[in-house]
């Protein structure tokens, strides 16, 4: 097959083998008011040189110098040029989806060892190859619940990151499952009360973020009790997945969705990422996207293949267990490269540095006059805070000192009006740390 | 492999053997050995309605998964779980150990529309034959 655009007399041969005379013809069942009857609005063409202009253009608006206090679901971690180094290699970065056994065993391998470390790290039985991201994990997280259940009510926590629950309500607006938002407690956790009245045998899963949207970090055990007692499964989800190096694996869950950008991919502008959803053996034919195994070939050596591929679209059609038909192979190579760089005790070390930093960085912030800790549960890499004014007119002031300033709770949570959600990871340094703490407290005291 | 006299069959390949109004049902030699290696079946929980000409459950082999149709209406009375552990059974023994589920019948008489072993065989002869033309 050759990728070139259809000839006029190709597309005579196609309108006369569908007996339509023209293109507007074809398209004569689209309303009036939907069609465009103009060019699209595109910049003309431009040279190389004029390409290469641009792009040194876009570049040098790069915000070098700044600090940032940002995180809300993506994060800044150190990342080794080791890992960009291998995966640029041209065998993993230029093929596409090659999955033949007979001439793909370092993809397959590279599949299978990313699946082992994401069940090592979840403490779950089975991992996949990797989902698009992290809210469309959770998303299969759940569809992967109705299917095992049987039943199409959801409950999801309110602090379940706001772009997951999107994601989620745009799945289950024409899919018939119900989705309800539980509440979080004063002390910024999942409201257990809340969840117990929630809970009937009509519900397929409970879907809670740990640590969670506010970076507090559930406590797993009595929601996979409550929640098993009335039949249902839990979910948890994790956006943070460093977290994973000192918290305990959260085995009590029946899936687990994440996003493993944390891992050796670059914020960017949001992606890409990968997603991963692991879950118990017994669960695994439920499972969405496609598995890699380890297997004995015809001579007896070790080989790795795609395992159950019979649930996947090509196969089963509408009755796949997702539409997902791909993975995110590479990203899920930077991060298996990237982890088996760091290591056990360096995914520990650089745990432990985002749990130390972050926990300075709220005993400095909680300093200044006016800024109260919002949640009295346990954080991880990132708490919240309430300001005395307005956080998005304190970010305006941060950022002429260079400082990107922390996510606005506003945006997402109405209630939480005077809230910031801070990040602080491993690279945050203790000056750092510092000259943030004094310029909110400049912007504090700046007349309104 | 012989097709049991006293059975009756549809054309999705599932075989019922009625015993006192209680149907046990299974697929076809034939359905089998288009399958392949069975590897996983899905099988209704006991107390499960059926209904004639529904899904109830899947058969899943290394090259494809295949829905399983109910032949006649009823409840669900046993299932054989035996086949989670050992699905092969399907394959070495279509019409005894590789059964899949038991019905009690709602409408007994519904069965006798169903093919005859004589009819299946020129039924699957006439498939073969269409799917070598």
């Amino acid at each position: 097959m050759r990728y070139l655009p259809k000839s006029p007399a190709e597309r005579k041969e196609m309108l006369d083998a569908i007996g339509v005379k023209s293109i507007e013809q074809l398209f004569a069942g689209i309303p009036e008011r939907y069609r465009l009857r103009e060019a699209l609005k595109l910049p003309g063409p431009l040279s190389e040189a004029e390409v290469i202009d641009y792009f040194k253009a876009r570049a040098a608006e790069n915000s070098f110098g700044y600090t940032s206090f940002l995180g809300a679901g993506v994060y800044n971690h150190l990342r080794s040029v080791v890992t960009d180094a291998l995966i640029q290699r041209g065998e993993f970065l230029t093929s596409y989806t090659p999955y033949q056994a007979e001439i793909s065993q370092g993809t397959l391998q590279a599949i299978f060892e990313f699946q082992t470390l994401m069940c090592q790290l979840t403490g779950q039985e089975v991992a996949n190859a990797s989902m698009y991201d992290g809210s469309t994990a959770a998303t299969e997280a759940v569809l992967m619940a109705e299917r095992l259940t049987g039943r199409s009510r959801v409950l999801v926590a309110r602090s379940l990151h706001p772009e997951y629950r999107d994601v989620l309500k745009t799945y289950a607006k024409n899919s018939g499952l119900h989705v309800e938002e539980l509440p979080y407690a004063a002390n910024g956790t999942l409201d257990q009360k809340a969840l117990q009245s929630a809970l009937k045998n009509d519900v397929a899963v409970v879907l809670v973020q740990s640590p969670n949207f506010f970076g507090v970090i559930e406590s797993l055990a009595p929601l996979a009790e409550a929640a098993h007692a009335a039949g249902a499964l839990l979910a948890v989800a994790i956006t943070e997945a460093v977290s994973l190096g000192l918290l305990n694996p959260p085995s009590e869950a029946d899936i687990v969705a994440m996003e493993a950008q944390s891992f050796g991919l670059a914020p960017s502008y949001g992606g890409p990422f990968a997603g991963v959803v692991a879950s118990r053996e017994k669960f695994v034919r439920q499972m969405p996207g496609r598995l890699a195994g380890q297997t004995t070939d015809s001579e007896g050596h070790r080989g790795f293949c795609l395992t159950l591929a019979t649930r996947e679209q090509h196969i089963r059609r509408e009755k796949a267990t997702s539409n997902i038909c791909t993975n995110q192979a590479l990203c899920a190579l930077a991060a298996t490269v990237h982890l088996t760089l760091l290591g056990k005790e360096g995914l520990r070390e650089m745990a432990h540095q985002n749990l130390s930093k972050a926990h300075f960085a709220m005993a400095e912030l909680e300093k200044v006059p006016g800024v109260r800790r919002a949640f009295d549960a346990p954080f991880f890499n990132e708490f919240t805070i309430e300001l005395p004014r307005s956080v998005k007119l304190v970010n305006a002031y941060l950022l002429r000192e260079k400082i990107v300033g922390p996510f606005v709770l506003g945006t997402a949570y109405h209630e939480l009006t005077k809230h910031a959600l801070v990040c602080v990871t491993e690279t945050t340094s203790r000056a750092e740390i510092e000259r943030f703490a004094a310029a909110l407290r400049r912007a504090l005291e700046q007349p309104l | 492999m012989a097709y049991p006299a006293n059975y009756r069959y549809t054309k999705e390949h599932e075989w019922v053997e009625v015993q006192g109004g209680v149907a046990a049902v299974g697929i076809t030699d034939y359905a089998q050995h288009e399958l392949g290696d069975v590897v996983f079946v899905e099988l209704p929980k006991v107390g499960a309605k059926v209904e004639t000409g529904k899904m109830f459950g899947t058969v899943e082999s290394v090259k494809a998964v295949s829905d399983i149709y109910a032949p006649a209406s009823g409840e669900v009375t046993e299932a054989n779980d035996v086949l989670h552990n050992a699905p092969e059974k399907i394959n070495t023994d279509p019409h005894g150990a590789g059964w899949l589920i038991k019905i009690k019948l709602s409408n007994p008489a519904e069965v006798a529309n169903l093919m005859d072993a004589a009819a299946y065989e020129a039924y699957i002869a006439s498939q073969s034959k269409e799917a070598s033309a």
